[in-house]
């Protein structure tokens, strides 16, 4: 395998890691280290690596020894510190595809070495579903690094004929342990990394145990390894690049290494072994470019271009620590080792202490053989108590037993033999027992070369003794004052080292002193991998109205609003934003104009409480409102604080339609079932959401009417506030005469599925187009506050002079006796104002400060209003400045909305400020811009309601401009006309969310997968009494689709959603990517999530699932599945 | 990520809930002081150790429900 190492041609054998091939290929020195400049070679042979960091292609920073060798793979080495190159980390240089998944099992085993296979064989024999994860390429753990023979045969062969059940993730690193058994590990693939989530009921981790070395002068020259690593370099790849090492042995391990190495022909110079004769190692020499030539031992200095230290091993407890487990310190090895398990998880083998293969072998057996049976024993029906994994009493922290008889209706079955009943046998090994290591940790040398506890950060034993000398005796400040243990290695190597020297420093016990807190990950991952294919367009859900793709036609230029993508202006022949807006607002106060506004949230109430509960919620009276009329209502917080406003319509006695403001839609289904379900819960009342099952127009203007009577002939002389179920384009929807702009308006509303012909028909019919900025100078005119906009979590409806809208006669509803309470009820709040600027051409700022007339003068300077100094306003300002005022300013208030109005002919604002009425005289300040602006009413425009009805119908003799004929109207329009009939389009065209996707999922689908809309489904949700047909999605609600006949009481929702079909083997592994619910063990269906939308899962068989998704999300979810489909 | 037992659904992830402050603050009824409301309102307990608290399982069966969590273990149980 051919690479290149900073541009030099290299050679490789398969199955090499970059650190192997470049030590076969005689590279010493792999880099610079990041402080101090010092030359260093490899160190380790895995992922505790602190020198080999390298650049491989687009990742900026890898250990070389966790680097799989490819052909074609171009490595740099690293000087100093890394660096993210920008262009090449971008999309376009990486291919790289990466992506998620979530699993689920019985047991997770984290180690595929001896004592990870064991448990791993243990559990499925036991019956559990497992998944074993390991991070090396090939199964075996450290019996691949080891010449051990197992039953007399090499130790893979043992490894080769198990028989491991369940999921088997080679090169997957368990990066994360985190509350209640949920383990995240990152896959490495060809294509980019998969994170994966699992959820495990419960865990064995196996994950081995780390060599480590000690600090002595000069430890960290190139050609000073850990014996381990050198070991493993000689037996699994092949490479011993050396004439002559000293082992440097303070452990047992040190002693086989040697013999390994002598096998592989390198001559042993001496073991310095302190358990012997004391003699330690006390420096080394280096040649020129200071890669090691030699070995000091005391007085002696021995040649050798290898010294293979044997601190000691450090049980891998990492993961175990993220679980939150306690470790304790052994004496008797010397290390760290698990102590008090914080969850349903054991430690097996070497990251338990025990390093032994049989003993690691049969560790692992019974680990696995008690995770199995621990999911197996408990008992109780679903739902009894706290049910599944990590749930109370899974761990072994719980302190009650009763914690731990929890549901499980998953409970596994044995599969096979009853454990310990044969094939559970544990090899015979010819490994030596291992001897108590030595207790060594730092050697004072005789030369002035550093003595290295990190090797990554450049901490040296004089670090340490500075940090100790300085008072410190946590070794969490030592960490955080010297940085050891911080490097991209998180101190894998050096942790213990440090303890230890910190223990020699302070007179303390190594346990006494403790280690750091072990945080996720346990490997370096990068963000590419945390993102997977959240990125670009899926990063977040973009919804989108049955208009969009209209919108998008027509040029629309579009504004976020909340996950919602809504037509921000339609601008015509490139015209600038300013003119857009002068124009729709000039077409909607003369003529007529319509709006998508489709996004308000909308909820059918239904129940005898209905009008009785919207009592509580709403500040007003909703359970006297006539049948067919409409109401505005403003809902607080309980502290009295505006929350959201709309308009509730009664539809019959015990039934109602909310509008809720965009932002706030499910915020308010969320408010409406929180106090119904815990303060009122005897209420007869229920909610359904159907914000996507009406697509909604808005069209107001004096000519409103003509439109109206083109699409919905039969509700035109609909009086204000009243609503119509009525056909319209033919199809039976919904007419609302409500105004938000004070001229003549109605809201039409239509199923989805023609809320594009809908609006086609409306814009046919002569209305202009127009989006948000213009709804917002609209309702801004007539002073109608914006809830987030004027109204931020601190404004009550008297701050916006809407105390007209707070009820007296209501004995209760939720903020009410907030509004006694005296902050809110004090006079000095702030109130909602209007403003009009001295320069009618000049458009306030938003959020821009408001204080007294005049311009701030020299006053302490922090509290000066004041810009940047080459913006501020030098001398009198232009126009009505009434003389300067002493500094400091108090600030009276902000504006909240400024526009240019088209209507009025100059610049207007709506602001919240105190102790100002009309006629008052303000400075705005905004960015070092002072604006003279005057306090008025905060209705700019028609303050009598004169044009709320507009103009009649030409044909009634009204004085409507244009005449009695169509004249106005569109070509589109005429052209309907000529038929005879009224300009009313007669066949309305039904689009499902999905209809734009059809070819593309086509194009995708096979007979391993295939993806299709089922569209025009018709659904109804159910409340109360079960129907006895459709998918059960609550305590009391129900999702019933297909061909049938709806009964009494059930809501039309077939709008709200749409049907997206996946079938075929590959179903679930599309769907994993993105569902974090147990496929295997779901009950037919379930409400959850897919991608980051909410979804009812239906599998109607294997392979065959159905996904109810709302129209607004289904572009993403469509989005999201080719996506998905495409990294499959 | 949490692990939290519905009573409709069984146990989902935390993300598919919204968290619903400490349980068992009911609606004051009657005439209150100002001190009771405002307790009412802004006032709630911060213990180390078992916490009763409110979940609502928003991107499921949309109930309301309490658990108990031990806000030092995040071990959660059910309410008894
Ligand atoms: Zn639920």
């Amino acid at each position: 395998m051919r690479f290149t190492f900073d541009g030099r041609p290299m050679e490789g054998e398969p199955g090499d890691t970059l650190a192997a091939a470049l030590l076969r290929g005689g590279v010493r020195i792999v880099g610079r280290s990041v402080e101090l400049g010092r030359p260093r070679g490899v160190f380790t042979a895995g992922p505790e690596e602190p020198n080999a960091l390298v650049r491989v292609g687009a990742d900026p920073m890898l250990a070389a020894t966790t680097v799989e060798l490819y052909d074609g793979l171009e490595a740099w080495s690293l000087r100093g510190k890394g660096r993210v190159d920008v262009s090449a980390a971008s999309d376009a240089g990486d291919g790289r595809r990466c992506d998620k998944g979530y699993l689920h099992c019985d047991v997770l085993v984290v180690g595929g070495g001896p004592a990870g296979l064991a448990a791993a064989t243990a559990a499925g024999m036991a019956g559990a579903r497992v998944i074993l994860m390991d991070d090396q390429p090939r199964l075996g753990g450290d019996l691949l690094n080891s010449r051990t023979l197992l039953d007399g045969r090499p130790a893979t062969d043992w490894v080769d004929a198990l028989d491991l059940p369940g999921r088997v993730l080679t090169r997957t690193t368990a990066i994360g342990y985190y509350d209640h058994n949920y383990v995240v590990a990152v896959e490495r693939r060809a294509r980019g990394e998969r994170l994966w989530h699992v959820r495990a009921r419960r865990v064995v981790l196996a994950t081995g145990a780390h060599e480590r070395s000690l600090a002595f002068p000069g430890n960290d020259r190139p050609g000073v390894m850990l014996a381990s690593a050198a070991r493993a370099y000689a037996n699994r790849y092949g490479v011993a690049p050396w004439r002559r090492a000293v082992v440097f042995a303070c452990t047992d391990s040190g002693h086989e290494a040697a013999r390994d190495l002598v096998a592989a022909g390198v001559e042993i110079a001496e073991i310095v072994d302190p358990r012997v004769d004391g003699q330690v190692v006390t420096g080394t020499t280096g040649d020129a470019e200071g890669v090691l030539n030699g070995v000091q031992v005391g007085a002696r200095h021995l040649e050798a271009d290898l010294l293979a230290v044997a601190g000691g091993w450090n049980p891998a407890v990492h993961l175990f620590s993220q679980s939150q487990g306690r470790v304790r310190f052994d004496e008797d090895l010397q290390a760290f080792v698990p102590g008090t398990s914080a969850q349903a998880e054991r430690s097996a083998g070497a990251c338990a202490g025990r390093y032994g293969t049989r003993e690691a072998i049969a560790d692992g057996y019974a680990a696995g053989t008690e995770a199995a049976e621990a999911t197996r024993s408990r008992t109780g029906a679903a739902g009894d108590g706290a049910a599944g994994t990590g749930v109370a009493g899974t761990g072994a922290a719980s302190s009650d037993p009763a914690d731990r008889e929890v549901a499980d209706p998953g409970a596994v079955q044995p599969r096979a033999a009853e454990p310990g009943a044969g094939g559970l046998r544990v090899p015979e090994c010819d490994e030596r027992p291992l001897g108590r290591p030595a207790a060594l940790w730092v050697v004072e040398g005789s030369s002035d070369e550093p003595a290295f506890a990190d090797l990554h950060r450049d901490v040296t034993v004089a670090d340490l003794a500075r940090a100790t000398g300085a008072g410190m005796r946590s070794v969490e400040h030592v960490k955080r004052y010297t940085t050891a243990g911080t490097g991209a290695d998180q101190g894998k190597t050096s942790g213990a080292v440090v303890v230890g020297v910190m223990s020699a420093l302070l007179g303390a016990a190594p346990g006494q002193v403790g280690t750091t807190t072990f945080r996720p990950p346990y490997t370096p991952v990068s963000f590419a991998t945390l993102a997977g294919r959240d990125r670009g367009e899926l990063s977040d859900p973009v919804r989108t109205t049955a208009m969009h793709d209209a919108h998008v036609a027509r040029g629309a230029v579009f504004e976020d609003v909340g996950q919602w993508k809504r037509p921000w202006y339609f601008p015509q022949d490139g015209e600038p934003m300013e003119a857009a807006v002068r124009r729709e607002c000039h077409a909607a106060r003369t003529a007529v104009a319509a709006m998508d506004a489709s996004t308000l949230g909308k909820i059918d109430i239904r129940g005898a409480d209905a009008g009785a509960f919207l009592d509580l919620i709403y500040t007003n009276l909703y359970s006297t409102l006539a049948v067919g009329a409409c109401r505005y209502g403003l809902m607080c917080g309980a502290d009295g604080m505006v929350f959201d406003d709309g308009t509730t319509t009664r539809l019959a006695e015990d039934h109602y339609l909310m509008t809720t403001t965009t932002g706030n839609a499910a915020a308010v289904l969320d408010w409406l079932e929180e106090w119904h379900q815990t303060e009122w819960p005897g209420m007869d009342v229920s909610f359904t959401s159907v914000t996507d099952h009406w697509a909604t127009v808005a069209v107001a203007g004096p000519h409103a009417r003509r439109v109206i009577a083109a699409v919905a002939p039969e509700a035109v002389e609909l009086p204000f506030m009243r609503y119509a179920a009525t056909d319209v384009l033919g199809v039976p929807g919904r007419v609302f005469r409500i105004s938000f702009s004070g001229e003549l308006a109605y809201e039409v509303n239509v199923p989805w599925a023609y809320g594009r012909a809908l609006w086609e028909a409306v814009l046919a019919a002569g209305a202009v187009p127009y989006g948000t900025e213009t709804m917002h100078v609209l309702r801004a005119e007539k002073g109608f506050a914006i809830v987030g906009q004027e109204t931020d979590g601190t404004v009550t409806p008297q701050d916006l002079g809407m105390a007209w809208i707070v009820s007296r006669r209501k004995p209760e509803f939720v903020g009410r006796r907030s509004h006694l309470r005296p902050d809110t009820a004090r006079e000095d709040r702030k109130r909602l104002i209007g403003l009009l600027p001295d320069d009618p051409g000049a458009r306030l700022e938003e959020g821009a400060q408001l204080v007294a007339a005049g311009r701030p003068t020299e006053g302490p300077a922090e509290d000066r209003v004041e810009g940047p100094a080459g913006d501020r306003v030098e001398g009198p300002a232009e126009g009505g400045v009434e003389g300067p005022v002493e500094g400091p300013v108090p600030m009276l208030g902000h504006v909240t909305s400024a526009y240019h109005s088209a209507a009025l002919g100059r610049t207007f604002g709506l602001a919240l400020a105190r102790g100002v009425g009309p006629g008052d005289r303000l400075t705005a300040v905004s960015g070092g811009v002072t604006q003279p602006v005057t306090v008025v009413e905060p209705v700019f425009y028609d303050p009598d309601n004169a044009r709320r009805d507009g103009e009649p119908l030409p044909d009634d003799g009204g004085p409507a401009a244009g005449g009695r004929s169509l004249g106005h109207f569109s070509e589109e329009a005429r052209g309907r006309q000529s038929d005879g009939r009224p300009a009313r389009v007669r066949e309305a065209r039904a689009e499902s969310p999905a209809a734009g996707f059809a070819a593309r999922f086509e194009a995708v689908s096979g007979p391993a997968l295939s993806v299709r809309e089922v569209p025009f489904e018709p659904m109804w949700e159910v409340r109360g009494q079960d129907p006895g047909v459709g998918l059960r999605l609550g305590p009391s609600w129900w999702l019933v689709s297909g061909d049938i006949v709806p009964r009494d009481g059930w809501v039309d929702v077939s709008g709200q959603r749409t049907i997206l079909e996946l079938t075929g083997p590959q179903a679930e592994d599309v769907l994993i990517t993105g569902c974090p619910i147990d496929l295997e063990t779901l009950p037919g269906h379930a409400q959850t999530l897919l991608g980051k939308t909410s979804v009812v899962l239906e599998r109607r068989g294997p392979g065959d699932y159905r996904v109810y998704v709302r129209s607004s999300f289904t572009r993403y979810l469509a989005q999201w599945l080719l996506d998905a489909i495409s990294a499959l | 990520m949490l692990l939290i037992d519905c009573p409709h659904c069984g146990p989902r992830d935390e993300n598919e809930y919204h968290y619903g402050g400490q349980a068992g603050i009911p609606y004051p009824l009657g005439e209150t002081t100002d001190e009771e409301w405002a307790a009412f309102v802004f006032l709630r307990d911060n213990p180390k150790g078992w916490f009763r608290e409110r979940w609502f399982h928003a991107h499921g069966c949309r109930t309301w429900f309490d658990v108990e969590r031990h806000t030092v273990t995040h071990e959660v149980r059910k309410a008894r």
